[in-house]
């Protein structure tokens, strides 16, 4: 058993990390703060390591099958026999990798922010957010109950919002953090309504006793909630849908989207640290989570199959038009998560069926490497040149070599070109699809399409095409600390598809032998590669063909570029509908009515404070009169009236 | 005589204790300084000890009687008053007969004590008389001050005349019942008028005590004239331990008039909540805020009272531990910006957060808990007395103390408003903290995040109860 405290550790760091710098931070330590958080988080990353190394190779394997251990577990909150919301650690395969990439993943953020922040007045502050992150995202991965994980859900959500509203005097990321808390908000609604339901039906709160009881067809618990239907759907269906719409609300599925792009309004390594690799896939690790539950209902995986495959190919179109470089990189992750989640979707529990949920798991594992690596090579172009828009740059490839590699490996990567990472695990979700589903394949594979063009796009129109006005003073690359989380987790982008992670990750625990069919890869890579030769034949040079384009296909054009309307979607039904249709008659009924009882309550609570004060007189014979009157009515009350 | 020691341990300690402080003050004089120190000493180790040598167990024939609960219970009051002696340090120090306060505020502690331990109406009787007649002369404390002695002499003769009623019942219940023993008594009593009118008497001599609506008009007077100390004795200290024995009587000797005192029981308890509430909101000075504020939550203590269950009693017991770390907390606070400024205006609090951070917090906090703002201890605490008070299913009941709750939000949260958002001028200046005080201030602010949190101290009680 590994140590439990050098577990407990691995989230408890980041913790002190946020509560030195929060509160003390901006006194002592404005200057230090990068280091103290760094270094902590340094620990940590080095003890997840030790954790994964321990659990893979040493304890976590019995009889061939990686099990689930609780280490640690005290219940905190007992509401009834068996239900209670407990703190504990759970280590299995997708908890112990999550731990890894995330430890990861923010101590690349970490160390690129030395440099990239450097010089912010609420320096302290900002570590302190991304400790709290850290640690908020840890515990969510190790929660061994489900309200516990919710509890470090609604944590994430809310150092998400810190972290977004970072600029807090800027009016549009204020207008993101809030709008990113609303929606995620509204989401986590259906899940807490979700574990509600589960909970209800299962007795239970803590998930390995709740997955065991809603897996096995025989148990009370389950017959009780397949029994159970509403609207012609089973409990069990609704109670896995709520929590699925909490999961596509933190991971930006359609139409719970919409905030992910105006979040790119923090400053670009949150972008990266939360918005590309650890946070959005809370929801897919959600469902993974309980994806033995899921495969108890065909509905419900058919639900999330629907939502990845859309959100997969809605914002992989919508990416090839945007400008904003954050924004593309931002609905690509909202694609790429589409992968994971239909994956998912399409997976069996068990065996070669389990193909698609040991996809899902390793494309979460190399997307994180290769999408915070595009969003930091993409802080370095910002920070170079002090624009997020494409039209501002070109030609930066002779200024900033480093990034431009590592950028283009990156690109190479989430475009399925082997034999870089992206093309491995992209390759298993695709066959999986194949095998299981030929629909989601078709569209997953226009899709990887689409993926690869869009990020050529967006490669040449940084580092090649016209060249870019620069104006003023430019500082390089950013040094040694922007460098080195680039040059890491480029590695990482080249070499993570070679893990044979079936042997690690799987769906019954029992390891899964990958099947590499060449003859399988040739569509999806020519695809990629006619996707990039298209992106090199519009964009390589400077010339008129995308504008030609554009406005031959003006009006589709334009539908795309204004992301199919969704936003102004939701302005219409929420200022148009919603306000005039509930709003406005709610606030009649508040002014008018609530307000006229509450005005009628308050004056009347003062008339009769006013008549009563008279009793307060302070005359003790007349307390001792009401004292006797009190003594004689309350008799006569209950001697008389009230028997 | 071994049962004797360590049965009647807690009594004893504050015997010794009593005797130590009189051969001080008679023996050659010692600082105030060094003399509060000997006593804050000697209140740690009373309250230390107090977790020592439990034991069950009855003495004299049935008289007094203990158990592993009703030690808790006091040790919560041995907890009160050792915090009471270091928040109010810088007022001892002044004071010029500050042993005699200890003692008398000792004595009180023993009567107290045998109070919850009564096996009988005639200890009952006799340690109520111990533990009211020093708190009145703790009340005149502020010798130089008219109000105290006012305050005083309301009281006294107040409690005279509840005493009086007290008796009065007493010696018609031994004339019905022929008993005055506790356990023999349930067996014996039957609910005819005559019985109910001799329950009202003893049942407006625990109001009285606990300042139940309508018996409550004495309170505000005698918490405004009182000097701190005081107050938060007779708001703290002294309503714990009345409600523990209140609860105890009701659940042992009137267990066959249930039904009679549960609908007594809900009326006074929506009485107190809505006319304490009431007059909460419109008080401008600080004490007299309090002491209506303590009339409301005196009102919910009663809601999980009238549960008649174990969890009820430890709903109860939890809650009053809560309460002695809130209350004590939010009158240590304003005791500290009384000594300095003499201010004790609500509208004085404005603008404490710029000058004041520690005292606007740790104000803030117990604020907070009082209200039941989670995730502030109070917030544990009242939800699980109105739980244990919703297992009677009298949703009626239960809605009108949650509405309660609501409006007792408003006043509380107004004082945190003025200190935290409004802005003032003249702000009122850097307090000096004494060092014990801040201290005391920092354990109670502790026991307002922790007892909630850390789930074992409840179940701890549940398990006694």
């Amino acid at each position: 058993m590994p140590h439990v405290i050098s577990i407990a550790l691995i989230p408890l760091l980041p913790l002190v990390g946020f509560i030195l710098l929060g509160l003390f931070g901006r006194k002592y330590f404005n200057k230090s703060a990068g280091f103290i958080g760094t270094f902590l988080l340094l620990v940590s990353t080095a003890l997840a390591l030790y954790t994964a190394y321990q659990y893979f190779f040493d304890i976590g394997k019995v009889n061939g099958i990686y099990q689930k251990l609780v280490p640690f577990k005290f219940t905190w909150l007992e509401f009834s026999k068996g239900v209670s919301i407990d703190m504990g650690i759970m280590l299995d395969p997708i908890s112990v990798m999550m731990l890894v990439v995330v430890t990861i993943v923010s101590l690349m953020v970490h160390i690129y922010s030395l440099a990239y922040m450097k010089g912010e007045a609420r320096f302290a502050t900002y570590y302190a957010f991304l400790g709290l992150f850290t640690f908020s995202m840890l515990g969510l991965v190790i929660s061994s109950n489900i309200f516990q994980m919710y509890i470090f859900w609604e944590l994430v959500g809310v150092s998400s919002f810190l972290l977004i509203g970072y600029y807090y005097d800027k009016p549009s990321a204020v207008a993101a953090c809030k709008k990113a808390f609303i929606v995620t908000r509204f989401a986590d609604l259906g899940f807490l309504i979700g574990i509600l339901v589960l909970s209800f039906y299962a007795h239970t709160l803590d998930f390995n006793t709740l997955i065991e009881r809603l897996t096995s067809p025989a148990s009370n618990e389950f017959k009780a909630a397949v029994g159970a239907s509403f609207i012609g759907i089973t409990a069990l269906t609704w109670g896995l849908v709520l929590v699925f719409i909490g999961g596509a609300g933190k991971s930006a599925m359609l139409p719970l989207h919409i905030w992910l792009p105006d979040a790119m309004e923090g400053p670009t390594p949150v972008s990266a640290l939360i918005h590309a690799a650890t946070m959005v896939v809370a929801g897919v690790f959600l469902v993974a989570r309980l994806f033995p539950v899921f495969s108890m209902s065909a509905p419900a995986l058919y639900v999330v199959t629907f939502v990845g495959v859309t959100s997969a190919l809605f914002a992989a179109i919508i990416a090839c038009t945007q400008t904003d470089i954050k924004r593309v990189l931002a609905y690509s992750t909202m694609s790429q998560i589409g992968f994971m989640m239909f994956a998912l979707g399409i997976s069996g529990l068990g065996g070669e069926n389990g193909l698609g949920y040991t996809a899902s798991m390793f494309h979460l594992f190399t997307h994180a490497m290769f999408k915070a690596l595009l969003f930091l090579g993409a802080g370095a172009v910002i920070h170079y040149i002090h624009s997020n828009e494409m039209k501002d740059m070109g030609g930066l490839r002779k200024y900033l070599p480093i990034t431009h590699i590592s950028f283009l490996i990156a690109c190479l990567a989430i475009s399925g070109v082997p034999p870089f990472a992206g093309f491995f695990s992209k390759e298993e979700i695709l066959l999986a699809a194949y095998h299981h589903n030929p629909a989601v394949y078709w569209i997953a594979l226009l899709t990887s399409g689409l993926t690869a063009f869009y990020m050529f796009r967006l490669y040449f129109s940084i580092f090649w095409g016209k060249q870019a006005h620069l104006h003023g003073e430019h500082h390089g690359e950013g040094g040694f600390a922007m460098m080195l989380p680039l040059l890491l987790l480029a590695v990482g982008a080249v070499l993570a598809g070679f893990i044979p992670f079936g042997h690690f990750v799987s769906s019954d625990g029992a390891a899964l032998e990958s099947h590499f069919h060449w003859q399988f890869s040739v569509a999806p890579v020519l695809i990629g590669l006619l996707g990039i030769f298209v992106a090199m034949w519009l964009y390589k040079k400077e010339n008129d063909k995308p504008a030609k384009m554009a406005a031959s296909l003006n009006g589709i054009y334009q539908t795309i570029y204004h992301k199919f309307y969704f936003d102004e979607l939701y302005i219409f039904i929420t200022k148009k509908i919603l306000f005039n249709l509930i709003g406005r008659p709610a606030a009649w009924f508040d002014k008018n009515v609530v307000d006229g009882v509450m005005n009628l309550t308050g004056n009347t609570t003062q008339l009769i404070s006013e008549k009563i004060k008279g009793y307060q007189s302070g005359k003790v014979q007349q307390y001792a009169l009401y004292f006797l009157l009190g003594i004689i009515g309350i008799a006569a009350l209950f001697i008389y009236v009230w028997k | 005589m071994n049962d004797l020691f360590t049965l009647m341990k807690s009594e004893l300690l504050v015997t010794a204790i009593i005797f130590i402080l009189l051969f001080l003050k008679i023996g050659k004089g010692i600082q105030n300084d060094k003399l509060l120190t000997i006593i804050q000493f000697l209140l740690l180790l009373n309250l230390v000890f107090g977790f020592f040598f439990n034991e069950e167990g009855s003495l004299f024939g049935g008289m007094f009687y203990t158990n592993a609960l009703i030690v808790f219970q006091k040790n919560v009051l041995n907890l009160g008053v050792l915090l009471i002696s270091m928040l109010f340090a810088n007022w001892f120090k002044k004071s010029e007969h500050m042993p005699e306060f200890f003692m008398l505020m000792l004595s009180a502690l023993l009567g107290m004590f045998l109070m919850i331990s009564s096996g009988n109406f005639l200890l009952f009787y006799l340690s109520l008389e111990l533990a009211t007649i020093p708190v009145a002369a703790m009340v005149n404390f502020d010798l130089e001050k008219r109000i105290s002695s006012e305050a005083a002499m309301k009281m006294i003769l107040s409690s005279a005349f509840s005493s009086g009623i007290l008796l009065f019942g007493i010696s018609l219940i031994y004339g019905i019942t022929g008993t005055i023993s506790f356990t023999e008594m349930p067996a014996l009593l039957h609910q005819s008028p005559l019985m109910i009118i001799v329950f009202v008497f003893l049942f407006a001599a625990f109001a009285f005590k606990l300042s139940i609506v309508p018996f409550h008009l004495w309170t505000a007077d005698v918490y405004e004239g009182a000097p701190f100390a005081a107050t938060s004795f007779l708001s703290v200290i002294s309503k714990g331990s009345v409600a523990f024995i209140f609860m105890a009587t009701l659940y042992k000797v009137f267990q066959p008039m249930l039904g009679l005192w549960y609908n007594m029981m809900m009326l006074l308890s929506i009485a107190t909540m809505i006319i304490g509430n009431l007059f909460a909101l419109r008080q401008q000075s600080i004490k007299r805020f309090l002491a209506f504020s303590s009339i409301a939550q005196v009102g919910f203590i009663l809601v999980g009272m009238s549960s008649n269950s174990t969890s009820g009693t430890a709903a109860v017991v939890y809650f009053i531990l809560i309460y002695t770390f809130s209350n004590l907390a939010a009158f240590g606070v304003a005791a500290a910006i009384a000594y300095q400024t003499g201010k004790e205006k609500i509208d004085d609090y404005k603008g404490l957060y710029q000058t004041n951070p520690f005292l606007s917090w740790v104000m803030a906090l117990a604020l907070f808990s009082l209200a039941g703002i989670p995730p502030t201890a109070g917030f544990f605490g009242k939800l699980f007395l109105i739980t244990s008070g919703a297992s009677k299913a009298n949703y009626f009941f239960i809605t009108i103390a949650a509405l309660n709750m609501i409006v007792s939000l408003y006043y509380y949260l107004k004082v945190v408003r003025a200190i935290f958002m409004d802005k003032n001028e003249q702000a009122i200046e850097k307090i000096n903290i004494h060092p014990t005080t801040k201290f005391a201030l920092l354990l109670c602010a502790a026991g307002v995040i922790f007892v909630g949190i850390f789930s074992w101290i409840y179940d701890y009680i549940q398990s006694l109860a």
